[in-house]
């Protein structure tokens, strides 16, 4: 055993870190999507009463931050660490929302992987004594990453069947330390991954592009842990989308392993496929508010016992895809446990 | 008759671009870009005066028209002022469009909220 | 992982769906065809104010930049455009659209440096290489003398 390592690149967490509380909150079209009524707060109007986008995702992330935070009956002053992240250049939403709580801030950018990536840096502050209450987040909103991306939103454009729908969403994790015993899920291993490009360079179809890291960080999880896909009651992929996920699928079925029973993609879940969102959710608030409306819930309250959130993000920026670079993609992942009781 | 031979031909040219964006790799701006300069060289080699000709509207809306006009209008300005009228035939005859795309442009970002897609 | 990015690239291939082209087809025709036909009612109107042929064809555009900036504004455009694609890019008040859609996008970054500066982002290119072309035909004419 080489420290909290373990095979190639998995982190046993010793003392595995609780998570407290949490929240999701989400725009009109995550409200009327299967996951709606699981949201803590959703907010018909996109704009939050705010004078921009940007500025309404900043208020999406203070919304489920503050309320996290309420949950667990702490004020924000107590936390001693937020870790936060959002798809907008230099990283602004977070940095925003942050400002003003006195809090000690790490701006961290996974693109849609970013939660996955919070819960894990989080994770590791907490085990090794260096915070006890840690606020995880990651947020994004249709408007602002379509005009930093895409086109601007009145632009008639047509969407290809692969491409994906930039949820307007945003969750927070409280994490807290093994001894916090009313805190009812746990984080026992992450596995941070790394970056993985099989050539695509199509930026509608992100799915395709994230698929190999998925792939890649999963198959390091599992077997640097000796566990099965079976071992899990769910392996639960952020943004994947309909297309991602198949080929993830694929990319498992080539070693004879079959995922397909146990996995999920947090794109797929937050989205009906008749809202029109072609291939599903993505963006860094999709496999947030889906872990906080729907998985969290579910270890809470012992529906599920151990899980794999395995979040993943395109590490393109709209500069690298216009001079033609391939999408590099990246997929961050943690194990939860049901139960903070022993 | 003007009318169906503006809608078949107006149609004929989108449908075949909807092909492009369909089958290939460009993208619309790419695609647009290419239809003016296209439609320049199609008036430059007296192609495309026949089909305006035919289809009236079916012709001239798409963008393929606007590279008529502009070498329409430099063509008509050569044999009026020369080498002058290379650099003023074009613009001058599609100064209407190119005005009123950039007023009724500003009047839209003044009058207009921008509004989350559904 | 032993996966060339040929063969990643065929594996992705098969679970694309590819855009649906005869609807996509159809609808552009259709729309494209009925925005050319709006364009000759338009030109017609013009004709009988008295326009001649080519300022005619001048107020016709200079309408349907118009209406398509109203559209926009409205936020109509976009939803046509969803499922016409090529039919309500094509025309010319596709290129109204891209005129007007960032100019109201951008307005967030203010008057100059938002609306007026972003103003040409997608339809500036089409300015760029029309007029361009334009000016390299005019050369030929007076240098070559066709």
């Amino acid at each position: 055993m080489n420290g909290k390592r373990m095979g190639m690149a998995t982190i046993r967490l010793e003392r595995p870190p609780r998570v407290r509380a949490w929240a999701a909150v989400g725009g009109k079209k995550e409200k009327e999507g299967p996951l709606g009524a699981q949201f803590d707060a959703v907010f018909s109007d996109t704009m939050c009463e705010e004078t921009t986008w940007e500025k309404a995702e900043v208020h999406l992330q203070k919304v489920a931050v503050s309320m996290a935070a309420n949950k667990c009956k702490l004020p924000i002053s107590a936390l001693d660490m937020i870790l936060a992240g959002d798809l907008l250049g230099q990283c602004v939403a977070s940095s925003y929302a942050a400002r003003g709580t006195q809090v000690p801030y790490l701006g961290l950018y996974g693109a849609c992987s970013t939660m996955a990536e919070s819960l894990a840096v989080g994770a590791c502050m907490v085990d090794g004594g260096f915070a006890q209450r840690v606020c995880a987040v990651a947020s994004s909103h249709f408007c602002t990453a379509e005009r930093q991306y895409r086109f601007p939103l009145a632009y008639g454009g047509q969407r290809t069947p692969t491409a994906q729908w930039t949820a307007t969403a945003a969750g927070a994790c409280i994490l807290t330390t093994a001894a916090d015993d009313c805190a009812p899920v746990r984080i026992t291993h992450v596995c941070f991954g790394k970056v993985c490009d099989l050539g695509i360079t199509d930026a509608n179809n992100m799915g395709a592009a994230m698929a190999p890291a998925a792939y890649d960080t999963l198959h390091t999880l599992l077997s640097d842990t000796g566990t099965h896909p079976n071992d899990y009651d769910g392996i639960f992929t952020g943004d994947l989308g309909q297309v991602g996920s198949r080929l993830l699928c694929d990319l498992f079925s080539r070693d004879q392993v079959d995922i397909s029973a146990v996995h999920d993609d947090c794109g797929k879940l937050l989205f009906d496929s008749k809202q029109d969102v072609h291939a599903g959710g993505s963006g860094c608030g999709c496999a947030a508010s889906v872990l906080c409306a729907h998985l969290l819930p579910q270890l809470a309250d012992g529906r599920m016992k151990r899980i794999i959130l395995a979040a993943t993000g395109a590490l393109m920026s709209p500069t690298s895809v216009q001079q033609g670079e391939s999408i590099p993609a990246i997929c961050h992942a943690v194990v939860l446990e049901s139960g903070g009781k022993r | 008759m003007q009318y169906v031979n503006a809608f078949i031909v107006g149609g004929v040219i989108c449908a075949l671009s909807q092909i492009l964006i369909d089958k290939t790799k460009l993208t619309p701006a790419r695609i647009l870009t290419a239809y003016v300069v296209l439609g320049v060289i199609l008036t430059a080699i007296g192609l495309y005066k026949p089909l305006v000709d035919f289809a009236g509207a079916g012709a001239t809306v798409p963008l393929i028209g606007f590279g008529y006009t502009l070498a329409e209008g430099v063509k008509t300005a050569v044999a009026e002022s020369g080498l002058l009228g290379v650099f003023t035939g074009g613009v001058k005859a599609a100064a209407g469009g190119i005005s009123a795309a950039v007023f009724f442009g500003l009047l839209t970002a003044l009058l207009f909220r921008p509004a989350d897609k559904s | 992982m032993d996966l060339t990015p040929q063969e990643y690239e065929q594996m992705v291939n098969e679970q694309s769906k590819p855009s649906p082209l005869l609807r996509d087809m159809v609808w552009a025709f259709v729309v494209g065809g009925g925005i050319c036909t709006l364009g000759q009612v338009i030109l017609e109107f013009w004709k009988k104010t008295g326009l001649n042929e080519k300022d005619a064809a001048a107020a016709t555009s200079i309408t349907l930049i118009g209406l398509a900036a109203l559209l926009t504004g409205l936020h109509v455009y976009e939803k046509i455009a969803k499922h016409a694609g090529a039919g309500t890019l094509v025309p010319i008040t596709g290129f109204s659209n891209s005129v007007a859609s960032p100019a109201l996008e951008f307005k967030s970054e203010g008057l100059i440096l938002g609306t007026a500066a972003k103003m040409f982002i997608i339809a500036g290119p089409v300015l760029v290489y029309g007029i361009g072309a334009s000016i390299v035909y005019g050369m030929i004419l007076v240098f070559l003398g066709v």
